[in-house]
């Protein structure tokens, strides 16, 4: 059995790391409503688009513009989104896990896959597993702005037209991220990114005869790239809403269980204080017997 | 027949401006094009430039690093990569861009993005402009 002094000093340990779990805790909740904030800021301007694109497309020929023709998919790119930090629970290992899954069934139709890792958690996992990388973003979360968003988008896209002049260029990206849908609740998705697939338009209504200008080339020129930037900002705006919700609640849990750890050492330490009592007493009783 | 336009600036993020106005202009492609009430639809690639909003309270301002403008009916909406009213401009901050963007430009070493620094000259001008009158 410990010494009185032992479980004294795990106990005052054991609430400092529930003091520090707690505050992580009021830490993430505070950055979740940033990013939940963010994510409904987004919204229209990605629906809109969405609807923009929906309507053009059902008018033109698909593979009019490259963001939206398809290739046989034969280099396929992965972006695996996944946070910087840990002590998120499972946040990070359900992303890694499943974007294996995807990865590992993508190579036996592709010739080949690429990974592009956001986070560091992704990136250290699929490193340590001896993948390479075409691109990797860490950090991102430190200071995320949407002109950081664009250069990521724009870069992927550049990777996705080359396939279009030479034969190495990535013929379909796909995202893997956790999708916020509450608080208590993430759930992972594997989405297409490029090309870029239209929503069906609805029949009942009819389209639209839009003037378009400069030319329908030049708008859908203009439209394509944003909304695949756009697409990017909600997918990483879900994630790290996703995650800050993963970190509260496991940082909740931590709180609560760093609690009952209390209580059980507090008991133990009464108990322990008790039966010290309990021996000196007898002690002076069998003394004074003794003097009998 | 309307008398007035629905307009609404949306970036990604947020909502910029929402109100009636009366005329609207904004930066094509080809050049500023001026949109009234009772236009044909419409879809219209933008630049950086300037949106003017006119309505029966005066001019409104925007400075938009390009975008795309759609005019449906009595609504115009202008999806904006980058929107802000003229008082929301930060002077400072679109000098210091204008410095960094110029010395790149003046570098010429190779590996310069060209056409960004290019394009971040002008939005700094543009939004200087914009402040400036």
């Amino acid at each position: 059995m410990p010494s009185l002094k032992q479980i004294k000093r795990r106990i005052s340990s054991v609430n400092n790391t529930k003091q520090i779990t707690r505050a992580m805790k009021m830490v993430s909740a505070a950055k979740l409503r940033r990013a939940q904030d963010q994510m409904m800021a987004a919204r229209p301007y990605s629906d809109h688009l969405r609807a923009l694109i929906r309507d053009l497309a059902a008018r033109s020929d698909r593979n009019k513009h490259p963001l939206l023709a398809e290739r046989e998919p034969k280099h396929v790119g992965v972006v695996v989104i996944t946070s910087d930090r840990g002590l998120a629970g499972s946040f990070n290992m359900n992303v890694n896990r499943r974007a294996l899954n995807v990865i590992k069934e993508m190579e036996e139709q592709a010739e080949d896959v690429r990974l592009i890792a956001i986070g560091r958690n992704s990136y250290n996992f699929f490193r340590k597993l001896g993948y390479d990388f075409i691109q990797h973003h860490i950090g991102l979360s430190r200071d995320f702005t949407f002109g950081k968003v664009l250069s990521i988008g724009d870069a992927l896209r550049m990777e996705y037209e080359k396939g279009f002049v030479v034969d190495n260029g990535l013929d379909r990206v796909y995202l893997v991220y956790n999708e916020f849908k509450n608080v208590i609740q993430q759930e992972i998705v594997v989405e297409q990114l490029l090309p870029i697939i239209p929503e069906l338009a609805s029949e009942e209504k009819y389209p639209v005869d839009y003037v378009y200008d400069p030319s329908e080339q030049a708008v859908l020129d203009s439209i394509l790239p944003r909304y695949a930037n756009v697409m990017l900002w909600r997918v990483l705006l879900e994630s790290f809403a996703a995650e800050h919700a993963a970190r509260m609640n496991a940082m909740e849990n931590a709180t609560k269980n760093a609690g009952e750890l209390i209580e059980r050492l507090t008991l133990q330490y009464n108990k322990a204080r008790q039966a010290a009592i309990t021996n000196e007493i007898l002690e002076v009783v069998a003394g004074a017997e003794g003097l009998e | 027949m309307a008398e007035t336009l629905q307009l609404e600036i949306i970036s990604p993020s947020g909502v910029v401006f929402t109100g009636d106005v009366t005329h609207v202009q904004a930066p094509g492609q080809t050049g500023y094009f001026g949109v009234l009430p009772n236009h044909t639809p419409m879809i219209s690639a933008l630049t950086i430039g300037r949106i003017t909003a006119e309505s029966a309270n005066g001019e409104t301002l925007f400075a938009t690093s390009g975008g795309v403008a759609e005019v449906h009916g009595d609504k115009v909406v202008i999806l904006a990569e980058t929107a802000e009213e003229k008082s929301k401009i930060d002077l400072s901050r679109a000098q210091e861009a204008q410095k960094r963007a110029e010395t790149r430009l003046d570098r010429q070493e190779d590996g310069t993005d060209f056409d960004r620094a290019r394009l971040a000259l002008m939005r700094a001008i543009n939004r200087m402009s914009i402040v400036n009158g």
